[in-house]
């Protein structure tokens, strides 16, 4: 059986991915999930909103306070070796990267432009295989619209594209008017593979306390279909490979997202839930379906049910289930 | 002689760059003002920097100076080069193994940044008392004057000390020479090389104790020997001096600086010398220069090495013409016939003259006096007195100088305005708050003068004596010449003032010569701000015909996204106006030094700051100076007009920034001071200050409890009361069952609040359609102080609640009562006040505190106010520092002296109650003071007592009057820091705690030495980041709880506020109610954890539900109930400890420099979490089985044996 698969540049041995998570946060986890088959690993997201964030507040937190009282020139220790920035992930990169033989593929989570593709560019010295942009951003400002925040995001795409080398794939949001055309201008502007979709965290009201906590639950393959349908929309239309990221707990789910035209399958939840040896049974259980329904390869199942090929292209474009009778063509 | 390299660095970095290369073992403990040198040596070694033998030398912080002290000796037993770094209350504690030292002649260098022992009063501030208690210790004492000085001597004393075999102590003034920023030479590894003899570190090695070749050291002599043994050693102390002469003459040699045991500087026919030790001889030398230039016949001999005092060096160095001598000495030696140095001249001069050595053409008249205690200002004025008193033909002895004595009358009396600063030095005077970073550019705009232009530099900051809201005052210099300046900028070409509120509070002009400029951050425009200035500073400015700029700094670093932090932007304009450098090429430097400095803060703050930096000119203007005429708004009062006497007579003054002209005769002779004093000072530093809706408002009081500074407040009064109250002032009727019929209101002092906004975070009342906004919010204060001020008057008018109405001491019931404790000078958002206040809530009125020296010694007691106050009655709590490391024994001897009071008033009671009455005497002995009716009815009975004692005319009567108070209970609180109850003074708690007596001991545990800065302590969680454990503590925190459980008969109880409210004010009221020793533990978040402190609460949350901080209350009374005495307060465990710990900086900046070590310590943090609280959680099961009741024993006959 061959369950091969290309995506952004690599020959993979399978299309099961360990999708960008806290997983690969653990050099064990990392070492177990190799050996598992993982045929690639991408890293959970260097967040520049966080990086920002953290080196402001620390600085008004930490350095607002020295200076003040003559007993104390400072309150903490000036080590040399600590530097708040992108180092901490860096470092872990190559840690990974020293580590495994598969390719390795660090993800970004950007908002501004700048520092963002200072950050690639340094991703890129520290090793990484590819780059996976998570550019979603809450578009909340009644001022902007819908049109300037694709432009911004497509110019952080051209923008990373121009300075590094490295295969780019960018995961997109499924709140986009219009997705199709998004995506295929995110292919023109550099994207080598698209990743449908991202997941966020989700806010909940607590109605006694009147708060609203953010939450991020494990996914359910139930998320799946809004993925399968985006994905069969784009399947063969847009320059780019594409994967799926969300909702895959299954190998059936494996298989359908590969039929709607997906060349790499993440995993999350299902990971985190069963541990990393899961990725073993998901491929083995892949490999029995793919035997058992008489497929020889992951190639010629591939996109065999997106738009252009499927028996029904109506249920992927109406949003609205329409009687037999009403699909009758004048 | 090979260049070497300039650079500018204060006393201590330079003293410890040389210690650090020079030694194998460093011993160390913080205190003020040394504490930088042990922290950089602990950095370098942190970071693998070698010695000069290219070995890391090992670096151990101790438990105290007298743990450094003996480590240290240990390690010169063992043959290693050792070091230590102290000062003060420090010094005096490693005095006994000094006399060891010295009496095992072994080469070793103390650094002691020489500083105030505590009297009157504690000062971290300069001067010789603490090394003058050292002088008969054996140790060599050689003195440095300026920093340059301080690097050099240090190189000296090392190589002196193994040639000589005696210790060194190696002296320099606290602040005025350890934290003077200064261009120096830097000596480098080469020229140490040079000057250590390897020779002689052979011989140190070869004597160290060794099992290869036993020796016996440290035996007890007998009257046989003991004399003659220790005469033995006197060849080396005689032969001192010249060793200490070779190491400067071959130190000469290398760097072509010279030094001598004594320096003489001046006229070579000088006939007025002043002889003194330290910084001030830099003044004195620089008036010297001047005055010779003038014609005058004077010098200066400055003493370097002070032990052993070689008198030939010390005639030969004065001119023969002398015809007179001023001893100066920076210490007081009350009772003895003059202070050190003086006496060692006069002995010296006396035996020369037995000797027939005088080398003087006549006798020369010597007198001595004092000056500079506690860094009081020594500058020209004061030296050109002692000079002029010299000229006398009955010269003052034993004076003073630089202060006005009306009270002995020993001051000389100086010109204030004499100066003689050259017009080629700029000078320059910022006035800054603490939180803006004015210091911190400052030390980077000397930096950038001095390592980049030819120019000497000089930088000396004073600093607040309160920890929130804290102002500075930056004074720099910069000229063609060594800057022997030691003393506060005088006349100023350059003035900023960083905070437009300074013009209200302070004389900014003070220092302002004619024609300097003025610059000012303020947020009005250029053509608005001359009519928003008070009178007084629009005079000072025409007056002295000054240039005005101002700028809006706080617009410009806020787009830049740097907050207040407006430091850059005002270093960009100092260096446009002043021209020390070229525009240009300034703003290249600064930014090369932003980049510097901020490198590993990120590369946002960089950015932040670069864009602060190019912004900066074009938002400042020139504003024509005397276009408008005078506006009449005069400067405000320091303190209301209805301040006590005292308050506007002597703090005004001091707050004033004027204390130095209070005369002797201002002060109360023994340090005691008034209470209470902190309400006359309105500081305003808040820029929010919570707002009331009563409509949303729960009464819980929340807010009150958690408020560091007692600056909200909830009361509840008699409607009767609130009849009367204008329709603005807010208040709702009170919702209590035990007390009806009465109002409530929710008040914030606005003056007295510090914005942290801890009130607002505990607060649980949301309004329903809008949940953003709470029972309080946070509000801007300008607009509405006047009207919360008002409100606030009225609040303090309405009569305080019946303590005995009370019926739940609950978190509701506690914040009724008034604070005893309010508007410190602690923190914004301190974690420690809020327990500090609760306690005077709760007994502040018979409460006697103890307080270890630390943050809450400094908050609690550091002039010019005092927040410990009383009520109506006059009853408050009293409250005293003794030391650091001795608290609890303090705080132990103060309950012996009330039980002993107590029991005389007994004795003497029983005995009068005849004349009293037998039924009130009963009464007043029997008393039940559990709770506050029962200490209500007795103060009524004592109340009784008084009145019928003064109808006794007998002696007991009288007696009985003098103790009669002691009747009531009193609460003895020993109150501390981790840094004393788990290191320095942890041998006097634990036996306090075994001493059985009824004291009660608040440890505020921050984890951390707060007050010095963040170093470890004990108490310092695994895995935090802190100084003398950078990399983070490898060791968990020690168990001070379980370690006080073990004696049984103790209550131990853990806390935290933000944990469980009503834990805290059960365990305090449980504490204070058993009798016996009992002792709280309270989890105070601190700035030193590195977070903003409006999150404190939720973290002590998070350390609460995850084990970090488990609550309980152990109780001993329990067993008697059958029941276990531990309870533990906190619910099963949730959440991840490394979620508790990834919140603050402390544990973050270990995850950033080592992530694998990070989780390390928070899988051991929190595999140590799971097993304290099982270990509780199983303690809390064990029931204490108690001894079967002994049957009657029979009655046994005299003289049988069983």
């Amino acid at each position: 059986m061959d369950l091969k698969t290309h995506y952004l540049g690599f020959d993979l041995a399978h299309p099961f991915i360990p999708g960008a998570s806290p997983l690969c946060d653990d050099l064990d986890t990392v070492k177990r999930l190799e050996d598992a088959g993982a045929p690639a690993l991408i890293l959970r997201s260097l967040f520049e909103e966080q990086i920002v964030r953290e080196q402001v507040s620390t600085f008004l937190h930490t350095e607002t306070h020295g200076e003040s009282f003559a007993e104390a020139m400072t309150y903490f220790p000036a080590p040399q070796s600590f530097v708040l920035g992108p180092d901490e992930y860096l470092d872990h990169l190559r840690q990974v990267k020293r580590s495994v033989s598969v390719p390795v593929i660090a993800s970004l989570n950007g908002v501004n432009p700048g520092a963002w593709i200072d950050h690639g560019k340094l991703l890129e010295q520290a090793g990484a295989d590819a780059i996976e942009l998570n550019v979603y951003r809450l578009a909340t400002d009644l001022d902007t619209d819908g049109a300037a925040v694709e432009e911004a995001t497509l110019k952080m795409i051209r923008d990373l594209r121009a300075a590094v080398k490295l295969p780019l794939a960018v995961k997109l949001s499924p709140f986009y008017s219009a997705p199709a055309h998004f995506g295929a201008q995110c292919a023109r502007a550099g994207a080598s593979a698209l990743v449908l979709f991202n997941r966020f965290y989700q806010p909940d009201v607590d109605p006694v306390a009147l708060e609203v906590k953010r939450e991020l639950h494990l996914s359910t393959s139930e998320e799946l279909p809004l993925r399968l349908r985006w994905l069969a929309i784009l399947s063969g239309r847009v320059f780019a490979d594409l994967a799926v990221s969300g909702g895959v707990h299954t190998a059936v789910d494996g298989v359908k997202s590969i039929m709607c035209g997906a060349s790499a399958v993440q995993v999350v939840s299902a990971l985190l839930k069963h541990g990393p040896d899961y990725l073993r049974e998901l491929t083995v259980s892949f490999e029995r379906w793919l035997e058992e329904h008489e497929w020889n390869s992951v190639a010629e199942m591939r996109g065999n049910l997106g738009l252009e090929r499927c028996p029904d292209p109506a249920v992927y474009e109406r949003a609205n289930y329409m009687l037999m009778l009403q699909s009758w063509k004048a | 002689m090979p260049a070497r390299r300039m650079i500018t660095v204060d006393g201590n970095e330079g003293v410890a760059a040389v210690a650090h290369r020079l030694s194998e073992v460093i011993a160390i403990y913080p205190i003020t003002p040394s504490s930088s040198m042990g922290e950089l040596s602990d950095a370098w070694s942190a970071y693998g920097k070698t010695n000069i033998w290219g070995r890391v030398p090992e670096v151990v912080e101790m438990q105290s100076e007298g743990g450094a002290a003996g480590a240290v000796h240990g390690a010169l037993q063992a043959g290693a080069l050792s070091t230590t770094f102290t000062a003060s209350q420090g010094l005096l504690l490693m005095i006994p193994n000094m006399y060891k030292i010295a009496g095992e002649l072994t080469p070793f260098v103390m650094h002691v940044a020489a500083r105030t022992l505590a009297t009157h009063a504690l000062s971290i501030f300069g001067d010789h008392s603490d090394v003058m208690a050292c002088r008969q210790t054996g140790f060599a004492m050689l003195c440095s004057g300026s920093v340059q000085e301080a690097q050099d001597m240090a190189a000296i004393a090392h190589c002196a000390t193994l040639n000589a075999r005696l210790p060194f102590l190696h002296f320099f003034d606290g602040f005025r020479t350890s934290h003077e920023v200064a261009k120096i030479e830097e000596l480098s590894n080469e020229d140490l090389l040079a000057m250590v003899d390897e020779a002689r570190i052979l011989e140190h090695r070869a004597r160290s104790l060794s099992p290869d070749r036993p020796e016996i050291r440290g035996t007890a002599q007998n009257p046989d020997v003991f004399f003659q043994a220790r005469e033995a050693a006197n060849l080396f102390h005689d032969a001192c001096p010249g060793h200490v002469k070779d190491a400067m003459e071959r130190f000469a040699k290398l760097t072509g600086r010279s030094y001598k045991l004594f320096d003489y500087a001046g006229h070579p026919e000088a006939e007025r010398v002043i002889v003194l030790m330290g910084s001030g001889a830099e003044a004195v030398h620089e008036l010297v220069d001047w005055m010779v230039a003038r014609g005058e016949k004077v010098g200066v001999l400055k003493v370097r090495l002070f032990r052993p005092f070689a008198t030939a060096d010390f005639l030969h160095a004065l001119p023969r013409t002398v015809k007179s001598l001023a001893i100066l000495d920076r210490t007081k030696e009350p009772g003895a016939t003059g202070e050190p140095l003086y006496q060692d001249i006069i002995t010296a001069l006396r035996e020369a003259e037995e000797n027939g050595d005088s080398p003087f053409a006549a006798r020369p008249k010597v007198v001595g006096g004092r000056y500079g205690l506690s860094s009081k200002e020594f500058g020209p004025p004061a030296i050109k007195a002692v000079f002029d008193n010299l000229k006398a033909d009955k010269p003052k002895n034993h004076f003073t100088v630089g202060i006005v004595d009306d009270v002995t009358h020993l001051s000389l009396a100086m010109d204030n305005d004499f100066d003689i600063e050259p017009d080629d030095v700029v000078r320059a005077v910022f006035y800054g708050l603490g939180a803006d970073g004015t210091v911190g550019a400052n030390k980077n705009s000397i930096k950038i003068i001095g390592e980049e232009t030819p120019n000497f530099a000089q930088g000396y900051f004073v600093y607040d004596s309160k920890k929130s809201g804290a102002s500075t005052i930056s004074h720099l210099r910069f000229g063609p010449r060594p800057i022997r300046s030691t003393y506060l900028v005088r006349q100023a070409g350059f003035v900023a003032c960083h905070q437009p509120e300074f013009v209200e509070k302070f004389d900014v002009l003070e220092t302002a010569k004619p024609g300097a400029t003025f610059l000012l951050n303020t947020p009005w425009d250029a053509d608005k701000v001359w009519d928003t200035l008070p009178r007084e500073l629009q005079e000072g400015l025409v007056e002295r015909r000054m240039k005005l700029y101002v700028i809006d700094a706080v617009k410009v670093a806020g787009d830049a996204g740097l907050g207040g932090r407006i430091n850059t932007v005002m270093q960009v304009c100092f260096f446009a106006l002043s021209g020390v450098l070229p525009r240009e090429q300034a703003i290249e430097e600064i930014k090369h030094a932003i980049e510097k400095t901020y490198s590993k803060r990120g590369a946002e703050i960089v950015k932040r700051n670069f864009a602060a930096v190019d912004a900066a000119l074009a938002h400042m203007h020139e504003v024509k100076v005397g276009d408008r005429g005078l506006t009449n708004r005069r400067r405000p009062s320091i303190v209301s007009e209805n301040a006590p006497e005292f308050v506007k007579r002597v703090e005004a003054v001091m707050l004033a920034g004027k204390g130095d002209l209070l005369p002797v005769s201002a002060f109360p002779i023994d340090g005691t001071w008034p209470v209470g004093t902190t309400q006359w000072e309105k500081r305003n530093i808040a820029l929010e200050i919570p707002v009331w809706d009563p409509k949303i408002c729960i009464q819980c009081n929340y807010c009150a409890f958690v408020c560091p500074h007692a600056a909200i407040r909830t009361k509840a009064y008699p409607n009767a009361a609130a009849a009367s109250l204008a329709d603005d002032f807010l208040r709702v009727p009170f919702k209590s069952n035990d007390i009806p019929d009465h109002a409530y209101t929710v008040q914030v002092a606005p003056e007295d609040c510090t914005g942290c906004g801890l009130c607002v975070a505990a607060c649980p009342a949301k309004d329903k359609t809008n949940p953003r906004h709470k029972a309080i919010d946070m509000t801007p204060q300008r607009p509405i102080r006047e009207l919360e001020a008002k409100r606030f008057e009225t609040f303090l008018g309405l009569p305080e609640i019946d303590r005995t109405a009370i019926k739940r001491m609950d978190v509701k019931g506690s914040q009724l009562l008034q604070p005893l404790f309010e508007f410190s000078g602690a923190c914004t958002g301190c974690g420690e006040t809020p327990y500090v206040k609760l306690l005077s809530q709760l007994f502040g009125d018979r409460t006697v505190v103890a307080n270890a020296t630390g943050c809450s010694s400094i908050y609690g007691g550091n002039l010019p106010t005092t927040p410990w106050a009383a009520n109506k009655d006059g009853r408050g709590t009293a409250w005293a520092n003794s030391l650091f490391e001795d608290n609890a024994e303090f705080g132990l001897g103060l309950r012996l002296a009330l039980d002993s009071r107590k029991r005389t008033a007994e004795q003497l009671l029983k005995r009068l109650s005849p004349e009293i009455g037998e039924e009130l005497a009963k009464a007043l002995l029997d008393a039940d003071m559990s709770g506050e009716a029962g200490i209500a009815e007795q103060r009524l009975r004592v109340k009784a007592l008084r009145d019928k004692l003064k109808g006794l005319k007998t002696p007991d009567a009288r007696a009985l009057e003098s103790v009669v108070d002691d009747l009531v209970k009193k609460s003895v609180w020993i109150v501390g820091g981790d840094g004393w109850a788990y290191d320095i003074g942890f041998g006097g708690l634990d036996h306090v705690l075994a001493s059985g007596r009824n004291v009660n001991i608040l440890v505020l545990d921050t984890e951390v030495y707060s007050n010095t800065g963040g170093q470890a302590s004990k108490a310092t969680p695994m895995g935090a980041s802190a100084k003398f454990a950078e990399a983070g503590k490898d060791l968990g925190k020690k168990d001070l709880g379980l370690l006080a459980m073990t004696y049984g008969n103790a209550y131990v109880a853990r806390v935290a506020m933000g944990g469980k409210m009503q834990q805290t004010v059960q365990a305090f009221l449980e504490a204070e109610a058993f009798d016996g020793p009992s002792l709280i533990i309270a989890y105070s978040h601190c700035i030193a954890h590195g977070y903003d402190m409006v999150h404190g609460l939720d973290q002590q949350k998070l350390a609460c539900e995850t084990g970090v901080w488990p609550l309980f209350r152990f109780d001993p009374r329990r067993v008697a109930a059958g029941l276990p005495p531990l309870l533990v307060d906190s619910p099963p465990r949730k959440g991840k400890v490394a979620d508790y710990m990834r919140n603050e900086s402390r544990f973050r900046m270990v995850e950033r420099m080592d992530p694998e070590r990070f989780k390390r310590f928070a899988k051991a943090s929190e595999k140590a979490a799971a097993q304290r609280f099982s270990v509780y959680e199983q303690l809390a099961g064990l029931k204490v089985a108690l001894p079967p009741a002994e049957p009657e024993a029979a009655p046994v006959a005299a003289g049988k044996k069983e």
